[in-house]
């Protein structure tokens, strides 16, 4: 059933969250440390044992799929209540933050290819092939 | 007759918002389809057009919670919050398997840990040079530049005020954007042109949307390698922003 699917997510986002406000409270500061991550970490650990052991419906997947799909919808819903008006104040950070993120990421792609190279080679020898 | 019809929207909040929303992406789609071929991914129109919608709302009505304090509209409010959010974001992870990340490779692993902490300290430093000097704001901008869901999940963990959230996800925004243009436009220089270097890719810059729009304008072959490595970033993000790297950063900035 559906619904199975859909309580298996649950389970896996109160543990989540629930794991991440005891971080919060060990830690001292008051809030939820990572709840989510660890929820997704869940998920992904609970789900994989759950489908080798063919214990997961069709149906139960479904439900979970139904969730999945609907993440961009809610996250634009989320978007819209977002208080813009007081955030175009705040001027060129959002823009910026973004550029130099993406051109810092570019810079890095050909430097961590190079450095996890699949051929696992005494150097050099097979570079030109 | 009017005033009937915003009744019965505002005492069902939640199903009016799938309409507004449902409109909003079928029109995003329309645009990415008509208007840029494609090459700029509907997803990312559609949260633009959220935070224009977020926009108008604001300055019509003067409040705090975007199109949400249009009365008619408030069930957005139910749909975009936090509870909702969190629950779709979780279920994202559902098909991730332990053993596609195995198959990325150590390079893999490194390039999704590089990709969220140097975004994280990109979006931090700038944060701070804008003048948004306490931790939480500088947090959550930070986890912006990451994606434009790990800085409103961090933002929300932090009790960040929403048009620091607002900036955040329009940090992600820009990032998604500038990656489903830039990439066919970099790819000759910085080597895009294999799987390995596909999947390194994919970890650096994490917006799925950005890196799946991005791979298939320079080599479709290339998507589900990128994608594979991408589809663990934003998870990746949302566990390390509100924890560890919170805490360095609150550490640093000693607030």
């Amino acid at each position: 059933m559906v619904i199975y699917g859909l309580a298996i997510l649950s389970l896996c986002f109160f543990l989540g969250i629930f794991v991440g406000d005891v971080l919060g409270v060990i830690l001292g500061i008051n809030s939820n440390v990572g709840g989510v991550g660890f929820a997704m970490l869940l998920l992904i650990l609970v789900s994989e044992y759950l489908m080798k052991n063919n214990k997961l419906s069709a149906k139960a997947q479904e439900g979970i799929l139904f969730w999945s799909a609907m993440y961009i919808p809610v996250v634009v819903a989320m978007t819209a209540t977002q208080n813009v008006v007081a955030a175009v104040k705040g001027g060129p950070v959002a823009i910026l933050a973004g550029i130099i993120a993406v051109v810092v990421a570019f810079v890095l792609v050909p430097v961590l290819s190079k450095l996890g190279g699949k051929p696992s080679i005494n150097d050099g020898a097979s570079v030109n092939k | 007759m009017w005033e009937m019809i915003v009744t019965i929207f505002t005492k069902n909040g939640l199903v009016m918002s799938f309409i507004v929303i449902g409109v909003v992406m079928y029109i995003s789609y329309l645009i990415s389809d008509k208007l840029t071929n494609k090459r700029i991914h509907g997803s990312a129109i559609a949260i633009v057009l959220g935070l224009v919608l977020a926009y108008v709302g604001g300055v019509s009505t003067g409040g705090s919670k975007g199109l949400a304090d249009v009365t008619m509209f408030s069930g957005l409010g139910v749909m975009g919050g936090a509870m909702l959010r969190d629950y779709a974001i979780v279920s994202t992870a559902f098909g991730a398997r332990i053993e596609e990340i195995k198959k990325a490779g150590l390079a893999g692993v490194i390039s999704l840990f590089l990709g969220v902490i140097t975004a994280y300290i990109v979006g931090v430093i700038i944060a701070i040079a804008f003048g948004y000097n306490d931790v939480v704001s500088a947090a959550t901008i930070g986890a912006g530049a990451v994606t434009f869901i790990v800085g409103p999940v961090t933002g929300a963990a932090l009790g960040a005020s929403s048009d620091v959230i607002a900036l955040s996800i329009a940090a992600g925004v820009v990032k998604s954007i500038l990656v489903m243009i830039g990439t066919p436009l970099v790819a000759k220089f910085i080597g895009l042109n294999n799987p390995q270097s596909a999947m390194v890719y994919g970890g650096l810059m994490g917006t799925t949307s950005g890196v799946a729009a991005g791979l298939a304008a320079t080599d479709p072959k290339l998507v589900p390698y990128g994608a594979m490595t991408a589809t663990f970033y934003t998870g990746l993000g949302v566990l390390l922003c509100p924890s560890v790297l919170f805490l360095i950063t609150k550490a640093i900035m000693g607030s």
